[in-house]
């Protein structure tokens, strides 16, 4: 099986479909698996940034419903979300490490690549958990205002994805070093990365919404 | 252990839930026990539960529509039933009941019969119309039918174990909080809705990847019939508004279940932005229903009317022109909020927009059936009372659009008459159309014609019967949703809609016996042409019921013109004696993930509902097993061999070849 296949044909091309000469309104048929699979799930990513762009809005709705508890100002540390941008961002460059290496079919760099990506994911959790631990103990837990419920909301939501994402990304490393960079599995690497990038973008809008605008009321 | 689930949950006190449960119980388990006496188990395994043919899904999902249909219908008589007895005095309902009822019975309407109905007519029928194998991503689909039907099954269960919401079909807060609805009603709600939403998700998705990308050579995207239109839009429109809702509901859970203070009255809170969400989700769900409907109807207006569809482009811009719209008038559901005039200005003008694109579809099917040669089949009575119906219900639908008008309407029964009269009118009367129209090409025998004349009349008249007298009594000022009242001039139109409902239970009758007859005499309404309509599209350019592949080799679509000469070229193509090079054809490998996801999440669903923590785990660590190992597949395809394509394809076309030279056609 190779990126030109078609879905569901056998010898690479049963119709005939392939490299026929179209006239200007033709329309080749069926596109690449390949295409196929990653058209999908960018579809699937706008659905979630859909739902995020909920909870978003949400945020932005409540910001100011404080309810006589702590504002963002009061609360929100910068240096330490700067740390995790600094952390998730250098993970979508290895991330990209990876995607180049299963480019190059190298086996190594990719393991190499995923771990770091993994390891960095990882030390974003775990500062995320320490914010999060550290404003519940200081009596500023997601039930203390509606404030505070839509900003555990947003972030936790985003924590999650990264959650799934290290898990997802431990099962692609699996299944690399047992199967090897089958055309299949390619594509889940390509709809990983697309995820993994996703997560990016949304920690981009969350670090200037949430922590910059949210500190300035 | 059991959270908090005890035998309490179960309501010994109440009769009527309880006769209702243990009838359908002992369907299930005769059914059951008839399934594996007579040793049927292995071939529903094999051939449907685990399948991920788009065809076999689609069936599924229809069927799971109309069994659904039977218990919000239910439902429905209830309260048709309960209003009129109702009148100063306290029915045959309790209000906790009566409430629950109202509920679960939009709940199911929407969810579980509207939604699966035209996601299964669409599943069936797409990959057919663009002349491939198969929907982008099979054993997604058959994840997204299975998770479909978990939420279906949670609906169920809480007819017996426990309670369902008794806050309405949209489970607005302060109502829905925790504080007021302490019990696990509104829980079983929002977990089958975020369960059966994701499988929507995963067929808007799997459809929208579809149409755009698996499409035969040479069908450009203005070559498309139009029910591939409405499809598509309809599924953006689920791609765009479905995470809106489990983002709402998700809101609605952390309330209840971890006391944040999103929708609360205290700390903070905002009842109005659950509303502003909800509807933002639920103003497009209604065109995502309509929608696949109004591709239906094109589809039968212009077979049955021997023309092609009038103002084709016309239809795909009014198709795309409500794609847009429909995003843009949310806020004609809470128009008493209090935004102020000029938001409630700029949402009614929307909302009278709108209703232009519509009107465009309505004047293309009026000058479709012009001086065409018109046959009035079944689907195309469908059509007919269609149009009227959905014009009446149009009408008054721009009607509650002017702010000051849904001043004195909001939530009253005028509403209620007004959307069930554009649901049943254009969705219902839809699905009932595309069912008998497509019901030949996914069983290769027609339904009988006259039975489903008579459904059809008895629904449509019972219908009015049932409908117009709740817009009088709105009218007259009663609100919806009402167990008793007290003011005698409702009453008389209470019971004329009670008497529309029993002319409304002889139209299902009539559909049931429809199925049944049909099926005692298939071999006499057997059809082998593969075109029983003198259809347009190429559906019928292949066998009924299609091979497992669909074509034996992809049709390939040349012509400039609409899609009647797409498909008698196609349909010459597969029937002439000069054979095609048949080659090997992959096919996706069937597969029960669908079936073991969609069973982790009923545990997981129901550990939730209950707070049963343990088998939340467990529901969680069964369903992460589940994608490792279809992950780990190492086959995702098998191949049919080119002889065994040739062997069936031969067989199909000396039977078609066979039938239609004794019906006097060759082509």
């Amino acid at each position: 099986m190779t990126d030109t296949t078609l879905p569901y044909s056998a010898h690479g091309d049963p119709h005939h479909l392939r490299g026929l000469v179209d006239d200007a309104l033709g329309h080749e048929g069926p596109a690449p698996k390949r295409i196929v699979t990653g058209y999908g799930f960018w579809l699937f990513l706008l659905s979630d940034i859909v739902m995020f762009s909920c909870f978003f809005a949400s945020y932005a709705v409540l910001l100011g419903q404080t309810a006589g508890g702590p504002s963002g100002a009061q609360l929100f540390d910068l240096r330490n979300v700067a740390a995790e941008t600094a952390l998730l961002l250098l993970s979508s460059f290895t991330c990209g490490l990876a995607s180049i290496s299963v480019d190059l079919r190298n086996a190594r760099w990719y393991q190499a690549a995923m771990a770091a990506t993994c390891v960095l994911g990882l030390g974003f959790l775990a500062l995320e958990f320490r914010e999060f631990s550290d404003l519940v103990a200081r009596g500023a837990g997601p039930t203390r205002s509606a404030f505070l419920s839509a900003f555990f909301t947003l972030v936790g939501c985003h924590g999650l994805h990264v959650s799934v994402g290290i898990l997802w990304l431990l099962t692609m490393m699996a299944q690399v070093y047992a199967k090897g960079f089958r055309a299949d599995i390619r594509r889940r690497l390509l709809c990983f990365a697309l995820f993994w990038h996703a997560l990016d973008i949304i920690w981009v809008a969350i670090f200037s919404v949430v922590y910059l605008v949210g500190s300035a009321v | 252990m059991l959270g908090k689930l005890s035998w309490a949950a179960i309501p010994f006190g109440q009769p009527i839930p309880l006769l209702a449960g243990a009838v359908v119980l002992v369907a299930i388990l005769a059914v059951l026990a008839w399934v594996v006496i007579k040793g049927h188990l292995p071939y529903l395994w094999h051939e449907w539960i685990t399948s991920v043919d788009h065809k076999r899904i689609g069936v599924m999902y229809v069927l799971l529509a109309m069994v659904m249909l039977l218990r919000g219908g239910s439902d429905a008589i209830m309260m048709r039933a309960q209003q009129a007895i109702a009148f100063q005095s306290q029915g045959y309902l309790p209000p906790e009941h009566y409430n629950q009822i109202f509920s679960a019975h939009g709940t199911i309407m929407i969810f579980f019969v509207g939604m699966p109905f035209v996601i299964g007519l669409m599943n069936l029928v797409v990959p057919l119309q663009l002349g491939v194998l198969d929907v982008a991503f099979p054993t997604l689909n058959s994840v997204g039918f299975w998770l479909t039907a978990t939420g279906a099954l949670l609906v169920n269960i809480s007819l017996v174990v426990g309670e369902f919401a008794r806050t309405g079909w949209l489970a607005f807060p302060p109502l829905s909080e925790l504080v007021y609805s302490p019990g696990v009603g509104v829980d079983y709600y929002a977990w089958s809705l975020e369960i059966s939403g994701v499988g929507t998700l995963v067929a808007g998705i799997n459809l929208v990847t579809t149409v755009l990308k698996l499409r035969t050579r040479g069908m450009t995207m203005l070559r498309m019939p139009m029910f591939c239109w409405t499809t598509l839009a309809s599924n953006l429109l689920i791609i765009a508004a479905f995470p809106i809702l489990t983002a709402t509901l998700t809101m609605l859970l952390l309330d209840r279940y971890l006391g944040f203070h999103f929708f609360t009255n205290e700390a903070g809170g905002n009842v109005m932005m659950f509303m502003n969400l909800i509807w933002a989700w639920g103003h497009p769900e209604v065109y995502i229903l309509v929608l696949p409907a109004f591709g239906i109807f094109s589809e039968v207006v212009s077979t049955f009317s021997g023309k092609a569809l009038f103002g084709y482009r016309s239809m795909v811009l009014a198709t795309m022109a409500i794609c847009v719209i429909s995003f843009m008038v949310w806020l004609h559901h809470f128009f008493t909020m209090g935004a102020g005039p000029n938001v409630n200005a700029v949402f009614g003008i929307a909302s009278m927009i709108i209703a232009v694109p519509t009107g465009v579809k309505i004047y293309n099917w009026l000058f479709t059936m012009y001086g065409g040669r018109v046959r009035f089949a079944t689907p195309m009575m469908w059509a007919v009372g269609f149009m009227v119906t959905f014009i009446l219900g149009g009408l008054t639908g721009v009607l509650v659009a002017v702010p000051p008008a849904d001043f004195l309407l909001h939530n009253s029964l005028f509403l209620v008459a007004h959307f069930h009269n554009v649901i049943i009118g254009g969705v219902l009367f839809g699905a009932f159309a595309g069912y008998t129209y497509w019901f030949p090409k996914a069983f290769g025998f027609r339904l009988h014609e006259g039975l489903g004349k008579a459904a059809f009349w008895f629904t449509f008249a019972g219908f009015y019967v049932t409908f117009i007298p709740l817009y009088a009594a709105g009218m007259l000022g009663m609100t919806r949703r009402m167990q008793h009242y007290d003011v005698a001039e409702w009453r008389p139109w209470m019971i004329v809609a009670a008497i529309g409902m029993v002319v409304m239970i002889v139209g299902v009758i009539f559909q049931v016996l429809q199925l049944a007859v049909s099926i005692r005499r298939r071999a006499e309404l057997r059809d082998a042409t593969g075109d029983p309509w003198d259809g347009r599209s190429l559906e019928w350019a292949t066998s009924s019921p299609p091979p497992v592949f669909n074509f034996a080799v992809l049709p390939n679509v040349t012509g400039e013109d609409a899609y009647w000469t797409i498909k008698s070229k196609a349909k010459q193509e597969s029937l002439e004696l000069r054979e095609p090079d048949y080659r090997d054809i992959e096919m996706p490998r069937n597969s029960p993930t669908g079936f073991v996801c969609a069973f982790f999440a009923s545990v997981m669903g129901f550990a939730l509902i209950w707070h049963i923590w343990w088998m939340v785990i467990l529901g969680l660590v069964g369903a992460f097993a589940t994608f490792v190992v279809f992950a780990w597949r190492d086959h995702e395809e098998y191949v049919i061999p080119a002889h065994e394509v040739a062997r069936v394809d031969r067989a199909n076309r000396a039977e078609r070849r066979a039938a239609m030279n004794f019906a006097g056609n060759p082509t």
